[in-house]
């Protein structure tokens, strides 16, 4: 069972290419790194996957509903976490979660409980109410991660997840991803951090609008020849 | 005299948040200094104090003799700054732009062009694009260019890198040396701990204090407590395993290794260790003592906290 199914999947900008053919699949549960570039189409391709942008030709099945014709569908069976939009810091984490999850239609019975879980869960239930200006930035980072599987989405996107947060936050969030990973949702995720790239289960590399790189981190390695990703994208990069 | 001296810095907002505790460092002529740390650790604020943006609260800063604060015109001729936004015109060309940060310093784009030119190059295809068309990399480029114009002796950067993949990175990097070459003192912030050793020197800065000061090497020559690191099939699972293991050590994942600080260095240690991973049952690869990294550095001062 794929979750997401990628097909020739093209973007053009007038005459610029920014998504060219790519092709991918990624299962459930998977945590997929897609890496590359800047400028080399990520965000692109991860608009249309995320139904905020029609491609020009070609299609994907995202959570199991056409790119063309249930985008209203996908977009209700995914979560968004991006680096730079999070939460509302004049809300409270608990009000923050409460607006996200009603937006996604929780019905207002359960989601107070589902909220307080999830907070549980992180252990950061006794802060519910603060505000979110006023917690520290890794604190912010699960909560929105936490609101963007409040509705028990069947794919997450995650675009730069921990873009400069602090190394041991980093990890503890990386914790995070995997304990999500490990009860079914699959991960899709985006980092400039390389060691993260060896935490996914698969990853890929885009450059100039193609998908030309992909495998388990140790697959590629090995067939760069070399002993790090770090290394298999400068290699690639360069080529 | 050193470049830059800064002493007893204190910085807070309303008076509650305190952004910088009691900063205390100085900067060599010709040197890349590095300010190393995660957002929020203060880093910005340090810069927009130190480029005479923001006043301190207490503390005094000397910049090539000059005080920051009561000669603060003199300051600004003298510092070439690129701020953590991007701060160019959207509306004005490439060129347009670099006229008129020129223009502002009173100085003339050929009076320079040695310094930018490798830069200038790699822009000049598209000198008559507006600024807020052109891709992440080339905005950068253009913002430094606008930042050397009027020949700065100090350069500080903030975050230059931050988003940007690791190929352009290393390449910025390669950039800033050239610059320092040309007798400029190079001050950069960067959350990347993998970008320290790329700095002469480096301060290590967590919720707004400066942790650890010195050359990455020193810094890792500093490293207290011994590190191991071995891979694993599951590297989460093995987390899991280690939140019961009776040694005293620190460990965290470092790509697909895991990396396991102890503080008693002994073969006793490492079998017993070794013995505990059979017992649970964790297949792994052997266990290899290493030379840390910044990031170890790093992580180690974080958790003596």
């Amino acid at each position: 069972m794929y979750s997401i199914n990628v097909e020739n999947l093209t973007k053009k900008f007038g005459d610029f290419t920014a998504v060219d053919h790519i092709n991918f699949k990624v299962k459930k549960g998977e945590i997929f790194g897609f890496l590359g570039a800047n400028g080399a189409g990520k965000t692109t391709a991860m608009k249309m996957m995320c139904g905020l942008l029609l491609p020009t030709s070609g299609n994907a099945i995202i959570a199991g509903y056409d790119m063309h014709t249930q985008s209203k569908q996908i977009r209700k069976n995914i979560g968004y976490m991006s680096q730079k939009f999070s939460l509302y810091n004049d809300l409270s984490i608990f009000e923050n979660m409460q607006l996200f999850g009603t937006i996604y239609g929780i019905p207002r019975k359960e989601l107070k409980d589902r909220i307080y879980a999830s907070l549980k869960e992180l252990k950061i239930d006794n802060i519910a109410n603060s505000l979110v200006d006023s917690i520290p930035l890794g604190w912010k980072q699960r909560v929105a991660f936490a609101t963007a599987i409040l509705h028990r989405p069947q794919i997450v996107f995650l675009d730069e997840p921990t873009s400069g947060v602090d190394p041991i936050v980093r990890r503890e969030f990386w914790n995070l991803i995997y304990e999500t990973a490990s009860t079914g949702i699959t991960i899709f995720v985006t980092t400039h951090y390389m060691d993260e790239a060896e935490y996914c289960s698969r990853i890929s590399i885009m450059s100039n609008g193609q998908l030309k790189l992909i495998g388990t981190p140790d697959d590629l390695k090995h067939r760069m020849g070399v002993e790090s990703i770090d290394e298999v994208f400068v290699k690639f990069v360069q080529r | 005299m050193p470049a830059l001296t800064v002493e007893n810095l204190t910085k807070s907002f309303q008076g509650k948040v305190i952004a910088l505790k009691d900063i205390n460092f100085t900067v060599d002529y010709g040197e890349i200094f590095g300010l190393v740390g995660p957002d929020g650790a203060g880093k910005s604020t340090l810069f927009n104090i130190l480029t005479t943006l923001l006043f301190p609260d207490t503390g005094k800063m000397t910049l090539l003799d000059l005080d920051v604060e009561k000669d603060y015109l003199a300051v600004r001729h003298s510092i070439g700054y690129l701020p953590g936004t991007f701060s160019l015109y959207p509306d004005l060309t490439v060129e347009e732009n670099l006229i008129f940060f020129a223009t502002m310093y009173k100085s003339r784009i050929k009076d320079n062009m040695p310094m930018i030119r490798p830069i200038w190059k790699q822009l000049q295809p598209f000198k008559n694009r507006r600024a807020g068309k052109l891709s992440g990399g080339m905005k950068q480029k253009l913002a430094l260019c606008c930042a050397l114009i009027h020949k700065p002796r100090v350069l500080f950067l903030d975050e230059p890198t931050t988003g940007v993949d690791p190929y352009s990175r290393k390449e910025f990097w390669d950039i800033l040396k050239t610059i320092q070459q040309q007798d400029v003192t190079v001050i950069v912030s960067t959350p990347y701990m993998d970008e320290a050793t790329r700095c002469d020197r480096i301060a290590l800065i967590q919720e707004g204090s400066i942790i650890k000061i010195d050359t990455p090497y020193q810094v890792i020559q500093d490293f207290k407590g011994h590190l191991y690191t071995f891979t694993s099939e599951n590297i989460f699972d093995l987390l899991k395993t280690m939140a019961n293991c009776p040694l005293k050590c620190h460990y965290y994942p470092f790509g697909e290794q895991l990396h396991v600080i102890f503080y008693d260095d002994d073969d006793k240690t490492i079998s017993e260790f070794d013995q505990f991973l059979l017992e649970k049952g964790q297949v792994h690869g052997e266990i290899m003592r290493i030379t840390p990294t910044i990031e170890d550095c790093f992580i180690e001062l974080m958790k003596m906290k």
